[in-house]
């Protein structure tokens, strides 16, 4: 039979979009279509702020860039897949230069770049403080020119299409009118983003669920690295609004409740007046979080309604550096904080940012399923390893989003066609979305589940997390899996039914819940985003290896091992503050990067 | 937020109740709807501020309703797509030769109208539209006029064409609401007028100079 489509991508944020794009100009001929179950212009590469790190400075080097990257996941990171990721990231930012994203200027025209927590040099690229938003409208208007691309908006992907272990196309339900159709297609890419609604106190939108990542774990492909889940180091209490760690490129401090700049207490420097690179407030933002956590225990942090919170200073920066590099923070601090920056201290506190772990892939997004991609925040190549770095994940939506695009459009060219008996698995989803969904015979309140299972990745999967701990995460989240199949459903209509949507999205929470709590139990170590105070040290010898989470038969989650490539890094300690942060490993080489020579490395 | 107000109903009160959200930063442009009669982002507007209430919240106005706050955001899609909100260029520069040069006053030219959320806001103040929904509307326009006034593009002569169509931007009888209740402080009522001045100079250039028109 004939598929639909060549390439299916689920999700129309920055990754599907890139992914869309480069289909469009490598196979014009192939048709794609996107499934997003939002407009793309919804989706939440938009709450992106900071920036998006590409070499391009004559000072800095590619060699500089991974190594920056490898330290900061903790030696975590796949090397090949970071050195792929660093030397592409910049032509990548450079293309949307031509296709109209408003990066901001020097004074002479060129591109400017900021300072980021955890790089050595300056390399951020950045549209004032709405990067992600910029990066988002860009991608989505310019995919409006390929007339090859079919979108499917407000379409909510149920299930992937598998036929002898080969992806098919997906099962998807249109809002507007409840019809439950089959999206046939030789390729299928998921781009879905995170799952920051996990947990209760997140950056993350509302959408963020984690939707592709249970559907490839539901088909049989692994999850990778899912015990890393990043805090991001200042999060607006009560709402969790991002306040973007452009404020402390920007020079903002961090400090106590006795105006002490506290992070000098953690390894992370000394402090000075100007911001350091790599250094205090420019540190990793694991290390970041886990010193509030530290400062809390030693009673000096703030107590609020809303839990207890450390001040972001960026008084001493004026109106006019606030207004020009960082106004969608003062917009932001304004509107949902009621306090002025200019004037005020920010009520900051660590809040769920961003997943490191997600769908297992290689380096061009192909997962171990025949036809199944993944790229951006939903999948792990991995180049984040145990802790991302702020302004990496916009490039890597890029970076990967290309390449799994162009990745499946060949294989698109050469895969044989579905076979009709696929179109069988049709109608039992149907029954399960129809009928299991629509009927108003549960008990249990979704509001309620959702609540439950927060609380318990809260609890059990924090900052700091012990096998004690986890056991009960894993026991709470099983005994929500069960309490969710007598889930009550009030709305019975089929046009627009938002909370049959709220119910697929709780189911697949609980599925990705599920994998982090198990990976993070068997992960007997300390090591990025994942402590265990009963495991505080990094263990090399047992652990210097990704963990891959996938369903076993009895339905339960399995955690088995995947060696880290180690190409030219060895591991060692990250050093953070005044020490020297980069020595070098290979002879200078020289690199085109964004039209300027970059050199790749420093000479040893 | 009158957003907090909605979840609290979903999630106890009434399960039924329909509407989109997202962000909840007022960036997404996801969760527009009448709040008193005036088009707002229900995750930007304080309940506080109607304090002691009731608040009367209903689907955005000029649009078909899907269901209960849900309205059809089709015709805008299609509207979006006839402008041309891409960069547009007579020959590509090649990635290797680097950026396009735009220094921030060249940036500040059209700036404004790339701050744009697609909110849909506008479009329900705006009188024209409510009238005849052929007219292109005000974020289309402002979306054009984001692409033209970008000194990478070369595109203006394109959409000038679909512009000023009797539907595009002779529509607007300048009332001028649109720019009101914009969430972004973008100035679409603005960005129609330059436009209609631009559009009547190339019209008497193309009889004063008929080889200096485009």
């Amino acid at each position: 039979m004939t598929p639909a489509f060549d390439v299916v991508l689920v999700g129309g944020g920055g990754a599907g979009l890139r992914a869309a794009i480069a289909i469009a100009e490598t196979a014009p001929r192939l048709r794609v279509a996107v499934v997003s179950k939002v407009y793309p212009m919804r989706s939440h590469t938009v709450s992106a702020e900071g920036g998006a790190a590409g070499v391009i400075a004559a000072d800095d080097s590619l060699d500089e860039h991974c190594y920056d990257t490898i330290s900061g996941g903790d030696w975590l990171g796949d090397q090949d897949a970071i050195e792929a990721f660093v030397r592409e990231a910049p032509q990548e930012l450079l293309r949307l230069e031509h296709w109209g994203c408003p990066w901001s200027r020097e004074p002479d025209g060129r591109i400017a770049v900021r300072p980021f927590g955890g790089m050595k040099k300056q390399r951020t690229w950045f549209a004032a403080d709405k990067t992600g938003f910029h990066m988002l409208h860009t991608l989505f208007q310019t995919s409006l020119k390929h007339l090859s691309v079919f979108r499917y908006d407000e379409w909510f992907v149920t299930k992937l299409l598998v036929d002898d272990g080969i992806v098919q196309g997906v099962v998807a339900l249109e809002l507007a009118t409840g019809r439950i159709e089959a999206i046939t297609a030789r390729a299928v890419i998921l781009c879905t983003g995170g799952c920051g609604k996990v947990f209760p106190f997140t950056t993350n939108a509302a959408i963020k669920t984690g939707d592709g990542m249970a559907l490839a774990y539901r088909a049989g492909a692994p999850l990778k690295d899912m015990e890393f889940v990043q805090y991001h180091p200042t999060g607006l209490p009560f709402t969790g609004i991002l306040i973007t760690e452009a404020a402390r490129a920007e020079g903002g401090y961090l400090i106590n409740k006795d105006g002490y700049r506290y992070l000098q207490d953690y390894a992370l420097g000394t402090p000075q007046p100007k911001p350091v690179l790599r250094s205090m407030e420019l540190g990793p933002r694991d290390r970041l979080s886990q010193a509030f956590v530290k400062e809390f225990e030693k009673g000096r942090t703030i107590p609020t309604p809303y839990g207890h919170v450390v001040h972001l200073d960026l008084r001493h920066l004026g109106a006019q550096v606030i207004n020009t590099k960082i106004p969608f923070v003062r917009e932001l601090c304004l509107k949902y904080q009621n306090i002025d920056p200019v004037t005020d201290l920010i009520p900051v506190r660590p809040v769920i940012h961003y997943m490191m772990g997600g769908v297992s892939t290689d380096i061009d997004g192909a997962t171990p399923l025949p036809g199944l991609y993944a790229a951006g925040e939903v999948a792990c190549v991995s180049i984040n390893g145990a802790n991302r770095l702020g302004s990496n994940s916009l490039p890597e939506l890029l970076v990967f989003g290309a390449r799994a695009g162009k990745a499946a459009a060949d294989y698109a060219m050469r895969a044989r066609d579905p076979d009709a008996a696929v179109l069988t698995q049709l109608k039992d989803e149907r029954r399960r979305v129809e009928g299991e969904l629509l009927r108003p015979h549960g008990h249990e309140r979704i509001a309620d589940l959702r609540d439950a299972m927060q609380s318990a990745m809260e609890e059990s999967a924090g900052i700091y997390r012990t096998d004690a701990s986890l056991r009960r995460g894993v026991a709470t989240l099983r005994e929500l899996q069960a309490r969710a199949m007598d889930v009550h459903v009030e709305d019975d209509s089929r046009t627009f039914n938002t909370e049959r949507v709220a119910v697929l999205e709780l189911q697949c929470m609980l599925d990705v819940a599920e994998c982090i709590v198990n990976a993070a139990l068997a992960r007997e170590e300390s090591r990025g985003a994942h402590q265990r105070t009963d495991f505080p040290e990094r263990d090399d010898v047992r652990f210097l290896a990704h963990s891959l989470t996938a369903r076993q038969p009895d339905g339960s989650c399995g955690v088995s091992y995947l060696p880290v490539t180690i190409t030219r890094w060895p591991p060692a300690e990250r050093v953070y503050g005044e020490a020297p942060a980069y020595a070098g490993t290979s002879e200078l080489r020289s690199h085109h990067a964004a039209g300027r020579a970059v050199p790749s490395g420093e000479r040893v | 937020m009158v957003l907090d107000g909605l979840n609290y109903v979903k999630d106890h009160l009434d399960g039924t109740l329909s509407y989109r959200w997202s962000c909840r930063m007022g960036i997404c442009g996801s969760c527009g709807m009448m709040v008193n009669g005036e088009p707002k982002l229900t995750c930007a507007t304080f309940l506080a501020d109607y304090a002691p209430g009731p608040v009367r919240v209903e689907p955005l106005r000029n649009f078909p309703v899907i269901r209960d706050l849900i309205v059809d955001l089709g015709d805008f899609m299609g509207k979006l797509v006839r402008v041309k909100p891409w960069i547009i260029r007579q020959s590509e520069k090649p990635l290797s030769d680097g950026e396009y040069l735009q220094t921030p006053d060249e940036m500040d030219e059209y700036k404004q109208f790339a701050m744009c959320i697609n909110c849909m806001l506008c479009y329900a103040a705006c009188p024209i539209y409510g009238l005849d929904p052929k007219f292109i509307g005000p974020a289309a326009i402002a979306l054009a006029q984001r692409y033209n006034l970008d000194n990478r593009d070369e595109g203006a002569a394109e959409r000038m064409n679909i512009l000023s169509e009797h539907d595009g931007i002779w529509g607007c009888t300048f009332v001028g609401e649109c720019t009101k209740v914009c969430p972004k402080h973008v100035d679409p009522a603005g960005a129609i007028q330059r436009y209609k001045l631009q559009s009547a100079l190339d019209w008497v250039k193309s009889f004063v100079m008929p080889r200096a028109a485009v």
